[in-house]
């Protein structure tokens, strides 16, 4: 078991390296020179040099690159041209907002999908199947910034219920955390349906049934168990696909996270911090893949055992 | 009710053919119809600039099929070919491959996309680049490894074995068997890519004004949401029906063909 995991660590670090450089180059890909595009072609030449020299843009590429790794292996993300703080105190200030509108948004779309799912699998080819098969169908083709303006139109302008933009009060989280959790909850209903389906046509949920166990001890024991397996690796991959998600939707909501500050950064060319949060969300990601697979191997003891 | 998607699809072709041959005025402005509601002249009403939705929904189609058929093109292109080479001669060539899609999927779902087209600035050639550079790994992952268990076959083996040159055993051997699950595929990311060309134009990275995307009038919907609802409804509801019929597409040509996905 150890030497799987510390196998599969030693495949993550290439990936991790590809990931470090490719953020890297990404200040490169800026047309033209990122200093005249950041500062405006109308800047002191004092200035340019200062940022310039601060951004390490005079060295080699190479030499910038492992300076790159050197700064943020001590935490160091380097400077907002904008503002000027420390953009790792703009991550540590934004980070909070956005993993707890993820985490709510995950235990919505379990609430909804893991039961939906369940469901269209033990009522298949009948109404509450199709039910679940269009719910899913017709979120699959709702982007965030389609879903939020229409709950926003539901919720906060018909019905009236909820605050449809901003972080207070605090109930404004909702529909923010329903339109990332729904999008999540139409994949996981597919998957649990899919799933549940297949354990049930196998042979130990026979024999079980053939032993005379009631129906609800066949379904919850034996078959859920097996069948909930596949769903992890799911809930993981789209974890880190949830966080991607918060840039539209912060954006549609004005929640003050780390995918709007990404936007915030794009729109005042503020390159660092670009960087920054597309290489915090991409190493997170990372991350939850590599427990998400981990997790897995110790759930299923065919894997566990073998 | 089976040739739902595919009706609808057409229609939107259509719209869009019809848009570029008759001038609709997309871009032209009635200050006196600010954010109004429909009228027998403009069907779904007005915009914040007093222009007529409908004719900018049909020239936002435009582009987003335009988009998507581009990247499509090039990266199933792309994609294909390295696939191809990597599966099937393995090596190098495919440790490398792996390695570099590996790291591009490592940023989940638009954001590398994001990130590019941040970078190189808005405009639809950027926005193109951005989508192109993203795009061709699901292609080459799924080519190589279909090419690898190709590879194996014995009508490829015996073909090999009469001397049949590399480009031959690509070309005419393995190539046709690719076609059914490539097309899924494709047709799967088309609908994908929809999503993706909007989501760049609503962060304000595609296309710039005046020219009309779903994604930028959608932008616009939310910002005038509560005293213009018709708005963000129209255009979602376009972008809505193409996506899925798009999926639908796909998952009836895939049982067509009976193509098993990952």
């Amino acid at each position: 078991m150890i030497r799987r995991v510390i196998k599969r660590l030693w495949g993550v670090l290439p990936v991790v390296f590809g990931v470090l450089l490719l953020t890297f180059l990404l200040l490169h890909l800026v047309p033209g020179d990122p200093v005249d595009v950041m500062l405006g072609e109308s800047a002191a030449v004092a200035d340019r040099a200062q940022l310039r020299a601060e951004l390490g843009l005079d060295q080699s590429l190479p030499v910038q690159f492992v300076q790159y790794l050197q700064h943020l292996a001590h935490g160091d993300f380097g400077r907002s041209i904008h503002s000027g703080q420390a953009v790792s105190s703009l991550l540590a200030e934004r980070l909070p907002a956005t993993l707890k509108l993820a985490m709510l948004a995950l235990l919505i779309a379990l609430l909804v999908g893991l039961p939906l799912g369940i469901l269209a699998a033990l009522r298949a080819r009948h109404w509450p199947d199709t039910v679940a098969t269009l719910f899913s169908l017709s979120l699959s083709a709702m982007p965030h910034f389609w879903l939020g303006p229409l709950l926003m139109l539901l919720f906060g302008l018909w019905l009236g219920w909820l605050p449809i933009s901003g972080m207070t009060p605090a109930s404004a989280i909702i529909l923010p955390a329903l339109t990332l959790g729904f999008g999540l909850s139409a994949i996981l209903t597919r998957m649990t349906r899919a799933s549940l389906l297949e354990v049930l046509s196998e042979d130990f949920v026979r024999t079980a049934r053939a032993k005379g166990l009631s129906e609800s001890h066949v379904i919850l024991r034996h078959a859920l168990r097996a069948a909930l397996l596949p769903v992890v690796t799911v809930v993981g991959l789209q974890m880190g696909s949830l966080l991607a998600g918060t840039v539209i939707t912060e954006t549609v909501f004005g929640w003050d996270g780390l995918g709007r500050l990404l936007v915030e950064s794009i729109e005042k060319r503020d390159y660092p911090v670009t960087q920054a949060c597309v290489l915090v969300i991409a190493l997170t990601y990372v991350l939850v893949n590599l427990v998400t697979d981990i997790a897995y191997q110790r759930l299923d003891p065919r894997v566990r055992l073998s | 009710m089976k040739q739902l998607p595919a009706l609808v699809i057409l229609f939107w072709l259509a719209a869009v053919m019809l848009a570029a041959v008759v001038d609709l005025q997309p871009d032209h402005i009635h200050l006196e119809y600010i954010l109004a509601a429909a009228d027998h002249h403009a069907w779904l009403g007005y915009d914040d600039l007093g222009r007529n939705i409908l004719a900018r929904l049909l020239s936002g189609a435009g582009v987003s099929l335009l988009v998507v058929s581009a990247v499509t093109l090039i990266t199933l292109s792309i994609g294909t070919v390295l696939g191809l080479l990597a599966g099937f001669y393995g090596g190098w060539l495919d440790r490398l491959l792996m390695r570099i899609t590996d790291i591009f999927l490592a940023f989940p779902g638009m954001l590398l996309a994001i990130a590019f087209a941040a970078v190189l600035g808005p405009g639809l050639n950027n926005l193109l680049l951005a989508l192109c550079m993203t795009s061709w790994v699901g292609y080459a992952r799924l080519t190589r490894a279909q090419a690898l268990s190709l590879r194996q076959r014995q009508h490829v083996q015996a073909s090999e074995a009469l001397g049949a040159s590399p480009w031959r055993l690509m070309r005419h051997h393995m190539l046709p068997l690719l076609a059914a699950p490539l097309v899924v595929e494709a047709t799967y990311s088309m609908a994908g890519l929809v999503i993706a060309e909007a989501s760049l134009s609503f962060l304000g990275l595609g296309v710039q004004a005046p020219q009309a995307s779903w994604g930028s009038m959608l932008r616009d919907g939310v910002r005038y949401l509560l005293v213009a609802p018709h708005y963000v409804l129209a255009t979602g509801i376009s972008l809505m029906s193409l996506v899925l019929a798009i999926n639908l597409l796909g998952d009836r040509l895939r049982d067509h063909w009976d193509v098993k996905r990952a």
